[in-house]
């Protein structure tokens, strides 16, 4: 038997003589007209857990966008409707009509999610760090207690994706899942299909075929601003307002995030770069790597579910890179998902929980190490001060190794099923034939070599 | 709305940041006003009240084309110019709907551009006070059809203006098109002086009111197909990615 869940839905807006605003409000719920709503009325709506969507609408003209939301047994969510604040100029009632005919309906109420109708007791408490730099705590207590999904749930579904631009495939049938606070590698060569996933993803770009869905909502169009409200996304070239301080840069971005207090949330976002002290300097004075950081931080400022970072160390010295690094970790620990483009192998091998390697498909997905066991069969690599004076007899008769290879003199790496059990057997019988042994250790292919050995397969597939 | 306000005070930022904008609204506007000037000061006065009319009709007519004008070098910027500097992609993954983009996009455009024509009115009535013959003056001042059709129509060719450039520059694959054809932004606002000169309008108070609602609704009808037009997809994956699919 499920505990029922609640949707809690507070109506925002003083009691006007104008009848539009004084008359009840539907409350649609899951495309049903389910209750009425009056202004300043909190209504308690019980709920199956799982996915609703809701809308409110007064007539056919005044309607809200309509929100998706997932529920678990017993939790309560919270929204506020409200209706939009009348442009001045809207003198009187029937030219209001006429431009609210003209434009998006949606745009007449509004629908939020707001916390404070939760008991605080549902509220999920965010993940600290005590380990984290001071500019990225900065960053991360300046950011909002917005409840996040627990670590583990999927922050991004991805099933059989697609997009073909005419006879051209930028990429197809992808399919992988991303927690939430999980860092995601996203590896490929140039034109693998990458920056268009993101930008499908991102609702900029419209799917062939596939579905996908994005902080828990549905990727489709519609959803597109309630997605956009949710992520952020640096794409590799920074993009600012040359002409614009590196502030006023911000600000404007955070206008378009309804970010309140944006004044802070700035000085955060600056301090987490290490920018704060060039904050007024125009960003056509500042240097490629300087602005990178400044897109770095525009991606900070709405303290998004999911961060979209296309190349984030791009044109950064090591110092700056280690910085990004570390906020990089710091918002993971907070529950941000990072979807991480790069090309840098290192970097995706310290920061990403998983990777995935594109060449228009999908080609793996996993841990590293996961892939690495996938690809390459585990090794020993031995060092021996001279070489072997007959290396096949004394390597053939260890039942343990399977094949062994030697790239130059005193240099050999062993095929073994398992390294704890090889090395040992190894060790005794380069000591009993009376080699010197310089070192004798497991042989971990990085990375790098997991990507090449792919990419490789794919060469050798198209020739 | 606040993302619209967002939007309108970041263009009149940067307007007012690039010298060449700020030099091209106020000088076409000054070379724009110095041949109704000059009409005024040599109208002939022979000939009956209504001749008289006409002819300070005409220039004053002309001045609307101020309001076309100014705001067309930038619309047809507006939106091909964000996305070859870069900015376009960043603006579009923010929520910002594309109704609110065009809105505070043309909304930016139109406040400096309407400013300064009605600047320009008021000095040109200034001059025609001042220094005009009087039957001049009186004629000019008397003619309240024209005067309230100038004050009613400036607004809403300056939103056809925009809207026709932003059309434009949505569609172009580079600045220098956008603005070449933006010119065509002018054409309508033209043809509507041209009827009014030609005799076929005849400038009442009832025809100014019953045209500036026809043009306000066309603006509307303008505005959301600039809308529509304004495909996310094709401006960030490139017009032939776009016509393929």
């Amino acid at each position: 038997m499920h505990a029922p869940a609640t949707l809690r839905l507070l109506r925002k807006g003083r009691k006007s003589t104008d009848s539009s605003q004084s008359r009840t409000w539907n409350v649609v719920l899951d495309g049903e007209v389910t209750a009425t709503i009056a202004p300043e009325q909190t209504l308690d709506l019980t709920l199956d857990p799982g996915r609703h969507t809701l809308r409110v609408h007064s007539t056919a003209l005044l309607v809200s966008p309509e929100v998706a939301f997932d529920v678990l047994e017993g939790e309560t969510v919270g929204y506020t409707c409200r209706p939009r604040s009348p442009s001045p100029v809207i003198a009187n009632r029937w030219l209001f009509w006429l431009i609210a005919s003209l434009l998006r309906r949606g745009l007449w109420i509004g629908l939020e999610v707001d916390d404070t109708l939760v008991p605080t007791d549902q509220l999920r408490p965010a993940v600290a760090s005590a380990t984290l730099s001071a500019p990225v705590r900065a960053v991360l207590a300046a950011s909002s207690a917005t409840p996040r999904p627990s670590k583990g749930d999927a922050a991004l579904v991805v099933e059989h994706l697609t997009k073909q631009f005419g006879a051209r495939t930028a990429f197809s049938d992808v399919s992988f899942d991303v927690g939430y606070g999980e860092v995601f590698g996203f590896l490929g060569p140039n034109g693998a299909g990458k920056t268009t996933t993101v930008r499908t993803l991102g609702t900029l770009i419209n799917p062939t075929s596939g579905s996908a869905t994005v902080a828990g909502i549905t990727l489709s169009p519609e959803n597109g601003v309630a997605i956009r409200e949710k992520i952020a996304i640096m794409p590799e070239a920074p993009g600012l307002y040359l002409r614009l301080s590196v502030k006023e840069n911000l600000a404007f971005f955070a206008g378009l995030y309804g970010i309140r207090h944006a004044d802070q949330r700035i000085d955060a976002a600056l301090d987490a770069v290490n920018l704060r002290d060039r904050a007024n300097d125009l960003c056509g004075g500042l240097s490629k790597g300087l602005r990178q950081r400044v897109g770095l931080a525009r991606t900070l400022l709405s303290d998004p579910a999911i961060m979209f970072l296309d190349e984030p160390t791009s044109g950064l010295d090591p110092v700056a890179s280690v910085e990004v690094h570390n906020l990089i970790i710091g918002l993971r620990a907070k529950g941000v998902t990072i979807f991480l483009t790069t090309h840098r192998l290192d970097e995706a091998e310290k920061l990403c929980d998983r990777v995935a390697i594109m060449n228009t498909k999908l080609r793996t997905v996993g841990t590293i190490d996961a892939l690495r066991e996938q690809l390459f069969k585990r090794s020993i690599a031995i060092k021996t001060v001279a070489p072997l004076a007959d290396a096949q007899r004394l390597f053939s008769g260890i039942a343990s190794v399977e094949s062994w290879t030697s790239e130059e003199p005193g240099s050999y790496l062993l095929t073994v099923e398992d390294p704890a059990v090889a090395a040992p057997e190894v060790t005794r019988a380069l000591v009993g034939a009376g080699a010197d042994v310089l070192s004798v250790g497991e042989s971990l292919h990085s990375l790098e070599d997991v990507y090449l050995e792919l990419i490789a397969e794919d060469s050798g597939d198209a020739a | 709305m606040g993302r619209v306000r967002a939007v309108v005070r970041k263009e009149l930022m940067e307007y007012r940041r690039k010298r060449s904008i700020v030099v091209t609204m106020l000088v076409v506007p000054v070379i724009f006003l110095i041949e109704p000037v000059v009409i005024i000061f040599v109208a002939p006065l022979t000939g009956s009240s209504a001749t008289l009319e006409k002819s300070v009709m005409v220039p004053i007519l002309y001045l609307l084309l101020i309001a076309v004008i100014a705001p067309s070098t930038l619309a047809a910027y507006s939106v091909v110019g964000e996305r070859e500097q870069g900015t376009l992609e960043p603006l579009l993954t923010t929520p910002l709907r594309q109704q609110e983009f065009v809105l505070g996009k043309a909304a930016a455009m139109m406040i400096p551009s309407v400013a300064i024509a009605y600047a320009v009115y008021a000095v040109f009535l200034s001059c025609a006070a001042l220094f005009a013959h009087r039957d001049i003056a009186d004629a000019i001042f008397h003619d309240g059809p024209t005067l309230l059709t100038l004050f009613l129509f400036t607004p809403l060719v300056a939103g056809l203006a925009v809207v026709v450039g932003m059309a434009v520059s949505v569609r172009a694959s580079e600045v220098r098109v956008a603005q070449q054809l933006g010119t065509l932004a002018t054409f309508p606002v033209i043809g509507v002086i041209i009827l009014f000169i030609g005799g076929v309008i005849h400038p009442t108070f009832a025809a100014a009111i019953e045209f500036a609602l026809g043009l306000l609704v066309i603006d509307a009808l303008a505005l959301r197909l600039v809308s529509r037009l304004f495909n996310r997809e094709r401006l960030v994956a490139g017009a032939k990615a776009s016509r393929q699919d």
